[in-house]
């Protein structure tokens, strides 16, 4: 009974004698082997050398500010009920006379918490968000941590720096090629 | 006090051979490993010193900084004993292999000393290297039987049985040679191919048994049976650790290049190239007699050991194209193929050597 016509007839015949001595077929795979000798090599000096990972890699986290540096986050828990690692915690309080400089809202967090080895980095406190106020970064990661203390990420960690604000550059492959980001994105290397 | 100063050149020539032996098995270490990534299209080791060149160094201190483990079911000294034996054959046939020409000395007007570049020049020469390697398989025997561990046992048993399988096909091959050269002397063997004038012009069915032998008697892919990590583990030093470990892999590089010398040596001219003979009379004529003679020698003794180093490349170049025979393929092979091969080889060229040869002379005449 034949189910797919993908069947191959399998041939039973005796080598060659050539077949038989090996050294051709050796010597062809020297050629092969000695061939990938002179190619380019497909390495990534990773530390010093990083690889652009995609406009929306998720990387870590950022608090993000609106353009005059006031926070966006509301504290509505949105982010804490959506994480399905139960990382985020929160303490929200009201904004009092004279911050409005600070917070966007009438509301804002004054403790927000990630548990950095709780974090799945899955992003769904990022779709969550209805103030656009938290992030993952495309082009960071969360750095090792050696110490218990560096595990939880408080707001002097997460809240954005004005002076090097987070700017995602494309949303989608298609604009992230419009724009050419795709490729190795080289930095000199600093030490052997 | 004439004497002395020759006898501090000789002494200077074997420290250097034994220096550069165990340099040349150090960066192969690291050859190895950059010939393995290249040819795998990686980069390979380049964190350790610029180009990675440190990482011989890394390596032994942290082989020498592990647990040096022995299983208490082992037998101590014989455990012991493997690795030593299997460094001290490997770097015992060094010995004989003539690593260039000679140097010339004048200590007195008049009296010129002539020292070989070579340890100890002995007139059977290929019978000392072959007793050492053949001693050399002890090494992994005794490891391999007194780690009391199954698969270090059969790691071990496949290396004697290897061993001593392409050893005959290996001697029998050589024999072709000492038909031609009539000498045992290995620095004879390489003088009569003076120029140009290779054995492997003459003998490249012989050059092929022996390179194969070569790789199955260094234990090196595709004869890696009695390592393979894929059956047993690790084979005979499975149970080994720390620089007792370092010795076995260490021991294996220094035969690997000892080998690739006796390829050179043998089939390859040793410490000649064509032309030299001409480079010579420009260099006796320009530097004068004595340090002429010297200069050529050194040039010689680039060429052996770029010869060398290119079979040492082309260990690991096959190593890394090769898969790993079968045991039986690997039995099949010695037994039905390369000593029946290697038998109509003598008889080839004792036909040649019978008549060939004076039509040849008489045809040149």
């Amino acid at each position: 009974m034949q189910l797919t016509n993908r069947s191959k007839q399998v041939s039973n015949k005796q080598m060659t004698f050539a077949e038989r001595i090996y050294l051709p077929a050796i010597a062809t795979g020297l050629g092969i082997t000695i061939k990938h000798f002179f190619q380019k090599k497909v390495t990534i000096q990773y530390p010093e050398v990083k690889q652009f990972l995609g406009p929306v890699f998720r990387g870590r986290h950022v608090l993000k500010r609106d353009e005059q540096g006031r926070e966006r986050c509301t504290a509505c828990g949105l982010c804490a009920v959506a994480c399905p690692a139960e990382a985020i915690s929160m303490v929200a309080a009201e904004r009092e006379k004279g911050e409005e400089k600070l917070y966007r809202e009438e509301k804002y967090a004054a403790v927000y918490e990630i548990n950095m080895l709780r974090c799945i980095f899955c992003g769904l406190c990022e779709e969550a968000c209805p103030k656009q106020a938290i992030y993952l970064r495309h082009d960071e990661f969360v750095p090792v941590f050696t110490e218990r203390d560096q595990v939880v990420w408080g707001k002097d960690l997460l809240a954005e720096n004005m002076n090097n604000r987070y700017l995602r550059k494309a949303w989608t492959k298609e604009e992230a090629h419009e724009q050419d980001l795709k490729g190795v994105e080289a930095e000199p290397r600093t030490q052997l | 006090m004439t004497i002395d100063v020759a006898l501090i050149i000789k002494a200077i020539i074997i420290l250097l051979i034994f220096g550069i032996t165990l340099l040349i098995a150090m960066y192969s270490t690291y050859g190895e490993r950059k010939v393995a990534a290249f040819m795998q299209d990686r980069i390979g080791p380049n964190r350790a010193g610029p180009f990675g060149l440190l990482q011989p160094l890394a390596d032994a201190v942290k082989m020498f900084f592990k647990e040096d483990f022995i299983p208490s079911q082992a037998s101590k000294w014989l455990f012991i004993l493997g690795p030593c034996l299997s460094m001290l054959t490997a770097l015992m046939t060094s010995a004989v292999i003539p690593f260039g020409d000679s140097v010339k000395y004048e200590s007195a007007p008049g009296k010129v000393w002539d020292i070989p570049v070579q340890a100890i020049d002995v007139n059977i020469g290929i019978l000392y290297v072959f007793g050492v390697v053949s001693l050399g398989v002890y090494g992994i025997m005794v490891g391999g039987w007194a780690s009391n561990n199954k698969f270090s046992l059969l790691g071990a048993i496949r290396a004697a049985s290897q061993n001593i399988s392409y050893e005959i096909s290996m001697g029998l091959a050589i024999i072709a040679i000492l038909m031609m050269t009539g000498s045992l002397s290995i620095r004879h063997i390489v003088e009569q191919q003076h120029g140009g004038n290779w054995n492997i012009f003459y003998q490249p069915l012989g050059f092929v048994i022996f390179i194969t032998c070569a790789f199955a008697e260094c234990n090196r892919t595709p004869f890696d049976l009695p390592e393979c990590e894929t059956e047993l583990i690790g084979g005979y030093h499975t149970e080994y650790s720390s620089m007792k470990l370092g010795f076995y892999l260490f021991a294996e590089y220094i035969n690997m290049f000892v080998s690739s010398a006796m390829i050179s040596s043998l089939y390859f001219g040793g410490y000649n190239y064509p032309g030299m003979d001409w480079v010579q009379a420009q260099l006796t004529g320009s530097l004068g007699e004595i340090a002429g003679h010297n200069v050529g020698t050194l040039i010689g003794t680039l060429v052996f050991f770029a010869k060398s180093l290119f079979f040492v490349f082309f260990y690991m170049w096959v190593r890394w194209t090769l898969p790993r025979f079968r045991y039986d393929q690997l039995m099949n092979l010695g037994w039905k193929a390369l000593i029946p091969l290697a038998m109509i080889n003598i008889i080839l060229t004792g036909g040649a050597i019978l008549f060939l040869k004076p039509l040849i002379v008489s045809f040149l005449k």
